[in-house]
């Protein structure tokens, strides 16, 4: 899901001194990871003895979910299929403005580094943004309600769509590109008849992913006001009505399911 | 469509017609799909106030509050930060330790019957499904609000993509060492300490820093519902209205986002 930052090639720094044997530097390693640990629990006041005293009252919660209040569905369906509407918008309008965006900063067609790079920087920086922010942000200037929510997913999915397609269209056959240009063929006609039928299968397959994604980032963003199943789960718990709780969390999951497997068996089919 | 002009056959223009029609079928399909979807999006109009709110919202986040970065009563920036990295930190370590039972079991190559890999595999995916903000709101009412429930969330949400992860190595690791072992009469114990860590230890650590990158974007949003790190003055500050401290609070996520990845991939590339 969300891909790592591209980590700019460090220098290695200049050995000085004799490597001590690797055994000692393995357990030096292990030593410092429990040191980071103890010390981050000291921190934060985490100890295992937390979680063990935890545990009944997590009992008692998932005691209190069952049974489900399945008479609560035909409440629940109008917000659940707002979720995906949501999403699907989301992802398509996302997966529009990605396209120039990454033919823009893909080194092959775009050999301009001074355009490739900056836009290849705005999109690292779109991709640090939690989706959540976003919506809570879009809130604030669109009002309560599915179109803010949408706006978020549109930002949250073209990050990551432009960056998978840039680096789709980066390894595709240079071959048709270059015979292309050969005969003469202008930069758009290139893109249209060279780039355009090597990378649509990946982008339509990131698009789908996306959208799984989305799905469940959707699921959530009712929690700043943003649409969709999100504000109904945070009223049940409010109201402490845990077993409307279970009944939207179950129905989240067989949606999502649904739509993991659905979109998986296509994307199988187009790659 | 017409690949193979040259045959004018009865079958390949048959192939043709049942493209076409297929193709027809799907746009139809995804048509119907987004009619519906843009059915359900009812756009109200902007705010009245939408310009002001924009034009204050960029104001915020051209002039942060930098005075926000250390408050010496707590509940500054800095602070919140580091809430939020420990809890990622913590919650990769949980899942880390407690996903390994998981990836055995759900490793084909470990077990004899299909049925038991199998059961596995769906109760990882069961715990993948679940977004870390709900299972957050759950922690939350079982042991409070605060960091602990965050550190829960990261934890039990990440087992289901690292027992993925960890499983899919074990399955492809090299069973020579394992043959030789047991032909020289190891026992499963001394097999799996010898034969299997050895060769999965590398990939899971890379596999657990890479879930910890993720686990810290996801860290800055937990606070919004309550589990603790920068996303509790982040939402304080959304509901005031203090687009410089919201700005100041985007500076400090982005930072740290940035900061954790250069690092987190360093170490990546260092251990494999």
């Amino acid at each position: 899901m969300r891909a790592p930052l591209p980590t700019p090639s460090q220098p290695s720094p200049p050995v000085v001194d004799i490597q001590p044997p690797l055994r000692y530097k393995r357990y030096a390693g292990w030593i410092l990871l429990i040191l980071i640990i103890v010390m981050c629990s000291i921190q934060t006041k985490v100890t295992p003895y937390q979680l063990i005293t935890g545990l009944p009252q997590m009992g008692q919660l998932l005691k209190e979910m069952f049974p489900p209040d399945w008479s609560y569905i035909p409440t629940i369906w109008a917000p659940m299929m707002e979720t995906v509407q949501i999403a699907i918008l989301g992802t398509t309008i996302g997966g529009i403005i990605a396209v120039p965006v990454a033919l823009l900063c893909s080194y092959n067609i775009m050999p301009n580094r001074f355009i490739a790079l900056p836009v290849r920087m705005i999109l690292n920086l779109v991709r640090t943004i939690p989706d959540l922010l976003f919506a809570a942000i879009f809130v604030a200037v669109f009002g309560i309600g599915p179109f803010a929510g949408m706006l978020a997913l549109v930002f949250f999915s073209f990050g990551i769509i432009a960056k998978l397609t840039f680096e789709a269209i980066e390894a595709i056959d240079p071959g048709p590109l270059e015979a292309m240009t050969a005969v003469g063929a202008s930069r758009l006609q290139v893109i249209r008849f060279g780039v355009l039928p090597q990378a649509l299968p990946y982008f339509m397959s990131y698009l789908l992913y996306t959208f799984e994604v989305n799905v469940r980032a959707a699921s959530v963003l009712g929690l700043v006001g943003a649409g969709g199943i999100g504000l109904l789960l945070d009223r049940s718990l409010g109201l402490f009505r845990y077993d409307r709780a279970c009944v939207i969390i179950l129905l989240t999951l067989v949606i999502v399911l649904i739509i993991d497997y659905s979109s998986t068996w296509i994307r199988r089919k187009l790659l | 469509m017409r690949l193979i002009p040259s045959k004018t056959s009865s079958s390949s223009s048959k192939h043709i017609a049942l493209t076409r029609i297929r193709f027809g079928i799907i746009a139809i399909v995804v048509a119907l799909i987004y009619y519906w979807s843009i059915q359900g999006m009812h756009f109200e109009g902007l705010q009245s106030t939408a310009g002001t709110v924009s034009r204050s919202i960029l104001q915020g986040f051209l002039h942060p509050d930098w005075s926000f970065v250390y408050l010496a009563e707590g509940e500054d920036l800095l602070r919140g930060l580091l809430d939020t990295l420990i809890i990622s930190i913590l919650g990769t370590v949980v899942a880390a330790i407690t996903c390994i039972p998981f990836a055995f079991w759900a490793s084909s190559n470990m077990s004899r019957h299909l049925a038991t890999s199998g059961s596995g595999k769906i109760i990882l995916s069961i715990i993948r499904v679940f977004p870390e903000i709900i299972v957050a709101i759950l922690f939350i009412k079982a042991v409070g609000p605060g960091s602990f429930a965050g550190v829960l969330a990261l934890g039990i949400h990440s087992i289901g993509m690292l027992g993925k992860l960890y499983s899919e190595t074990i399955e492809s690791i090299d069973h020579g060492p394992e043959e030789a072992l047991i032909a020289s009469g190891a026992n499963r114990l001394q097999v799996l300490r010898y034969a299997v860590l050895p060769q999965v230890i590398p990939q899971f650590l890379s596999y657990s820093l890479y879930r910890f990158e993720i686990n810290i974007r996801s860290a800055t949003t937990l606070g919004l519902v309550g589990a603790g790190g920068i996303g509790t003055p982040l939402i304080f500050a959304l509901q005031v209205r203090n687009w410089n401290r919201v700005g100041i609070i985007l500076l400090g996520i982005i930072f740290l986002v940035v900061m954790t990845d250069l690092i987190s991939g360093w170490v990546r590339k260092r251990i494999i």
